[in-house]
């Protein structure tokens, strides 16, 4: 009696649970099928689930037409770039927290994790006239800069973490074998924390991607990512739906491919270590 | 073991940082503080000067500012209530035993790494379009006529679209957090004779009270913040209907060009936000201390 | 080539003073090793002579020459870990060939080196495997074999056999005593285990609360140990201390006898005595008794002696091995 109950209690539980996952995950299923529409099937009613014409033409058009590799590869420089350059700074501020800490270094961090929290209108007036002035408007490496300088936080916690779980007495090892501080972070602690590392770029990465405040306001054209790309679909002309799903299913997919990955990163990412 | 060395390579490795995160901070805030004192109109070059907190009593009495500070709570309180609430559900369904978890998770989490301008664009059009939306369709079938989104409740669709990217957020953390309450304190409660709700609210709950409050928070930070969805969308229209505190400086600063009034108003929201902050700062403090 | 001289060496690590006032110098390929109960500050001082450690007043002299301010990676010491600190990330040929590799040694000097280092250890046929891959006495000989290779003026160790089984322990004790005789070189060795300090030591230091106890050689600790502290520390089991009437009459407020240094007898002996258990070992017998007005003895015979709980006996001490302290707990002369 009980076995029937509790089996049939975790079919009804799992039929429920697979409604509710896919509810919520449809729209993003929704547009993925209608981008292989053809723009009238798009707006048809009744709509069109799976039996349709499928094609392959809004694809094409979204690059012939509107150049979408332009505003891909904007974002993906941007996301590794400003990533990249944080990294090179954020290793060894987290090194010296994690391993050199002074009486001020909690404090520090906090602060540090704080500005993560200022709202971007706070700034906004500043930064624009800043970088209209010096001529950063519409660059990737003004807008790189911005992004950088927004997940710097996030990537010196995640570091600082993940370096707190290397024993101290290795890196001493190290310096009894004769390596220098660079030699110490290059050789020693760099290859032991690669997935932590790893992990780290893969949030800080998906957060640049999707940061559209500071790239809708400061990109026009030539730096704009696909954030802005996809705004452009705001004031459209025409039947636009098919096309804007086929940008959007572009635009999201290899975050959603990376997202899976970084589930666990998200958690510690993010909530800044307050949920375990 | 730290010595005179480490301390030292200490301080030179973590400058970089810190000097950059200064510049990046304060001198801007410092700048807009100071804007916010001057009658500055990007149109008008003639900048005449000192106004003192003339700009912060225009913002605060424009009953612009009163209908974004208003839409701006609303946007963030129902956004939380959703996201915390559908969170715990979704997060206590996936914490059963169910089949082909990993899947599951895949899709809940999903809309959290859409980025705000598909999700708003995708909802308004393919979903919520009054004519060949689904939503419309959906309301046909069912013999109803279908919710003219967008125009009649401008506010309620844009506080769809982001409880949908938030939900996920509050579910993975909320579920991480129930995940960590382990098997024998439910057996213990089973034979004590809890039923499910009292074992919801006098086990489950205050395991993930804490867990809640973290979400409640960042959520809080984030949605003071939202801008993206209202501009593809409804552009803060119609009217001001749905514009929050940070689109009505958006379009202070970059459509009106009125320099003091949007360094104002860019102000206040920093001080509606540090509120928020203290008190994850406080939660964050007391973690870095264990 | 390898000597190490602490000068007025004291510790605080915030208002806490760890190390209280060390002077005291190691002689060239002299095997010295520093003991004492757990705080008392042993492996803080390695830690000094490392350089992992700065010292808060005084100096590190190492061959005569001033190190107080050098590095650790410029000392040319060599360390042995507790944990051995291997290099996870590198096989036990990179381990070994690391710190040769910080020195810009070409890499056919590298190899060889390895390989000679690795052969002394019985290594050879673990070279290309990881760390996690190992036993942990064979992690341990990777982490010896590191230090060998640098060929530095003096090898630390830290604890190295405490992570160790009791068989194992034993084994290592006696490889770390052969490496010592073969190499010649300084070694400084910290332990609170006083067996492994009288086995291998030329000096022992022992160490209680942050200041030296006393420094010697295993016997003049053994035979002449100068305060309580030293007395109750050295030899295993404890010294008895006695206190009291038999005390006074000899002059001092506390003597000590060793339990291998008093005689039992079922008859006639200078304190009565109740056995409360005798431990029989085969090749000896540890007596626990309670003596009148004395208090808890224990005593070592030799070779097996059938004594029962709640048995009568006298037990009487070697007048000659007899140790007298005064009421400061310092050594009668």
């Amino acid at each position: 009696m009980a076995m029937k109950q509790s089996l049939r209690k975790r079919v009804g539980v799992t039929v429920l649970a697979w409604v509710v996952a896919f509810l919520i995950f449809f729209p993003i299923l929704w547009t993925f099928l209608t981008s292989f529409k053809s723009e009238l099937d798009a707006i048809a009613m009744p709509p069109k689930f799976l039996f349709f014409h499928w094609t392959l033409e809004n694809y094409a058009e979204v690059q012939e037409r509107s150049n979408y590799l332009h505003f891909a590869f904007n974002s993906v420089v941007l996301s590794i770039g400003a990533n990249v350059v944080g990294l090179i700074i954020a290793v060894p501020a987290a090194w010296s927290m994690a391993f050199a800490p002074g009486k001020r270094t909690k404090d520090l961090l906090m602060w540090m994790l704080s500005t993560k929290m200022m709202p971007a209108v706070g700034v906004l007036v500043p930064i624009y006239l800043l970088f209209r002035d010096l001529h950063l408007l519409d660059t990737l490496t003004g807008i790189g800069l911005v992004l950088m300088l927004l997940n710097l936080p996030i990537l010196i916690w995640m570091l600082y973490t993940y370096f707190k779980e290397i024993p101290v007495d290795i890196l001493e090892a190290a310096r009894m074998d004769g390596a220098s501080l660079l030699n110490e972070i290059l050789y020693v602690l760099t290859p032991m924390s690669v997935p932590g590392i790893a992990s780290t770029m893969l949030l800080a990465i998906i957060l640049s991607w999707n940061e559209a405040f500071w790239t809708l306001n400061l990109a026009t054209s030539d730096a704009a990512p696909l954030t802005a790309f996809i705004a452009s679909y705001s004031a459209p002309e025409g039947f636009f739906w098919a096309k804007l799903s086929a940008a959007s299913t572009l635009a999201i997919a290899p975050i959603l491919i990376l997202g899976w990955f970084s589930q666990k990163q998200l958690v510690r990412g993010l909530t800044f270590g307050a949920v375990k | 073991m730290a010595t005179q060395q480490t301390t030292t390579a200490g301080r030179y490795l973590v400058a970089p940082s810190v000097i950059l995160l200064f510049v990046w901070m304060i001198v801007p805030l410092a700048m807009t503080l100071y804007f916010s004192t001057m009658r500055y109109l990007l149109l008008n070059p003639e900048r005449t000067g000192f106004v003192g907190l003339a700009n912060y009593t225009a913002f605060l009495s424009d009953p612009n500012f009163i209908a974004a500070l208003f839409n701006t709570l609303i946007l963030v309180g129902s956004v939380l209530v959703i996201s915390v609430c559908g969170g715990i559900l979704v997060a206590l369904l996936m914490d059963q035993p169910v089949f082909g978890l990993n899947l599951l998770r895949l899709m809940v989490i999903a809309p959290f790494f859409v980025m705000p301008t598909v999700s708003a664009l995708v909802w308004k059009n393919l979903l919520m379009n009054p004519d060949s939306g689904l939503f419309a369709w959906i309301a046909r079938s069912l013999g109803f006529s279908p919710i003219v989104w967008f125009t009649h409740y401008p506010m309620l669709s844009i506080i769809v679209v982001v409880s949908w990217e938030w939900l996920p957020f509050a579910s993975l953390i909320l579920l991480t957090a129930l995940q960590s309450l382990d098997e024998e304190q439910k057996e213990a409660a089973q034979l004590d004779g809890a039923g499910p709700i009292s074992y919801f609210g006098y086990i489950v709950l205050p395991h993930i009270a804490r867990a809640i409050t973290v979400v409640v928070l960042i959520e809080t930070i984030f949605l003071l913040s939202v801008f993206a969805e209202i501009y593809v969308t409804t552009s803060g229209g119609p009217g001001v209907a749905t514009t929050n505190i940070p689109f009505l400086v958006y379009k202070q600063a970059l459509l009106d060009f009125d320099v003091g009034s949007a360094s104002a108003g860019g102000i206040v929201a920093v001080v509606l936000a540090n509120i928020v902050a203290i008190f994850l700062m406080r939660m964050v403090g007391r973690n870095l201390e264990g | 080539m390898g000597s190490i001289q602490l000068k007025s060496v004291t510790k605080a690590f915030g208002a806490v003073n760890v190390i209280t006032g060390v002077d005291l110098k190691i002689e060239n390929g002299e095997f010295a090793v520093f003991v004492g109960p757990s705080g008392c500050g042993k492996s803080t001082l390695l830690r000094l002579i490392a350089g992992l450690e700065d010292v808060t007043t005084g100096q590190v002299l190492i061959d005569g020459k001033d190190a107080t301010e050098v590095g650790p990676s410029k000392r040319g010491l060599a360390m042995v870990f507790q944990s051995y600190a291997l290099y996870p990330h590198m096989s036990v040929r990179g381990n070994i060939a690391f710190a040769l590799k910080m020195a810009g040694e070409s890499a056919d000097v590298i190899e060889q080196k390895v390989r000679k280092a690795a052969a002394t250890l019985n290594l050879t046929d673990y070279l290309d495997r990881k760390p996690r891959q190992l036993s942990g006495g064979q992690r341990q000989r990777v982490a010896i074999g590191r230090a060998i290779v640098r060929e530095p003026k003096a090898f630390l160790f830290d604890e190295p056999l405490s992570n160790l089984d009791a068989a194992l322990r034993v084994q290592m004790r006696v490889e770390i005593g052969e490496l010592h005789n073969a190499l010649k070189t300084t070694m400084v060795y910290v332990t609170h285990d006083q067996v492994e300090a009288m086995t291998m030591a030329d000096k022992i230091v022992v160490l209680d609360k942050g200041s030296v106890a006393q420094i010697g050689t295993p016997l003049d600790l053994y035979n002449r140990p100068n305060g309580l502290f030293v007395a109750g520390f050295i030899g295993s089991p404890t010294m008895n201390l006695i206190k009291g009437a038999p005390a006074a009459r000899r002059g001092a407020a506390t003597i000590g006898i060793r339990p291998e240094h008093a005689d039992v007898s079922t008859t006639a002996g200078e304190w009565p005595a109740t056995v409360r258990l005798a431990e029989h070992l085969g090749s000896d017998t540890f007596v626990h008794a309670d003596a009148d007005g004395i208090g808890a003895l224990t005593i070592r015979l030799e070779g097996e002696a059938p004594l029962t709980p709640d048995q009568k006996i006298y037990v009487t001490p070697r007048e000659e091995h007899l140790h007298r302290f005064d009421k400061e707990g310092r050594r009668i002369n």
